[in-house]
């Protein structure tokens, strides 16, 4: 998986680099932040951007991470959903769980208050 | 008027690599409708959605990586009605169990809730040697 991962001090910025995040590689966006959680990275922001599609097991791996991180005290926080991808998170009722945020800046911003 | 019909008949071997594949010609023929009024946009995203989900179920009841099975797949159109019919090769499941929506935080079982919003019915039914999962949509 194509995956941009910036470490921004507040909070580490994973930038899904792919048109589809789906069962074929959100076991990979999973294992990721598993290692980001082992080094004690608990504030993420996994910015969707360049995703024009999320299936159920993307928002599956989506909240894997972010129940590691509210079990260890940090956040995941979403940013860049194309309109149809947000149309899933409002499906599954998902728009609840995530603080979700227009682009990664703002998104990255929120840690920082 | 002329209507749409169309057959398309796929065998893939079971492997999430072809997860791409399968849902592009599920967004391809949405927009190549003739006779279609909706927002071709979202059913393009749904029918991506609606073949991911049920070829990628596929896999896991019949074991990925066992390079000698196959999904195989056929999308069908005659009048104005869409049909998926996905076989596996599996031991089946209870597709009743996941109609419901999963609790906001399970990590699991949001597939054929998804499939189950978008088309009008679903039926999973014994074959041979599997499964077959028929998904109907009314266009």
């Amino acid at each position: 998986m194509n995956l941009q991962i910036d470490d921004k001090g507040a909070a580490v910025l994973l930038a899904v680099q792919e048109e589809r995040l789906d069962a074929h590689n959100s076991g990979e966006l999973k294992n990721q932040m598993l290692k980001l959680f082992e080094e004690g990275k608990n504030n993420l922001v996994v910015d969707l951007q360049a995703v024009r599609f999320v299936d159920s097991s993307g928002l599956g791996a989506l909240v894997s991470g972010f129940k590691n991180a509210s079990s260890r005290n940090g956040n995941l926080k979403l940013s860049g959903l194309q309109l149809q991808v947000k149309s899933m998170f409002e499906l599954t009722r998902l728009h609840r769980v995530f603080e979700i945020y227009t682009d990664s800046g703002e998104a990255l911003a929120s840690f920082q208050q | 008027m002329t209507t749409d019909r169309i057959a398309v008949d796929i065998k893939v071997p079971n492997q999430t690599r072809y997860l791409c594949l399968i849902g592009h010609i599920g967004e391809n023929i949405a927009r190549t409708l003739r006779n279609f009024s909706g927002d071709r946009e979202k059913l393009a995203y749904d029918l991506n959605l609606v073949l991911t989900e049920a070829m990628a179920n596929a896999i896991e009841h019949a074991s990925e990586g066992d390079t000698a099975k196959e999904v195989h797949i056929e999308i069908s159109i005659i009048d104005q009605r869409l049909i998926i019919k996905v076989f596996d090769c599996g031991q089946g499941f209870d597709v009743k169990q996941y109609i419901e929506p999963s609790h906001p935080l399970d990590e699991h079982g949001r597939g054929v809730y998804l499939i189950h919003t978008i088309m009008d019915d679903i039926s999973y039914q014994p074959t041979d040697n599997g499964h077959v999962l028929k998904l109907t949509k009314n266009l």
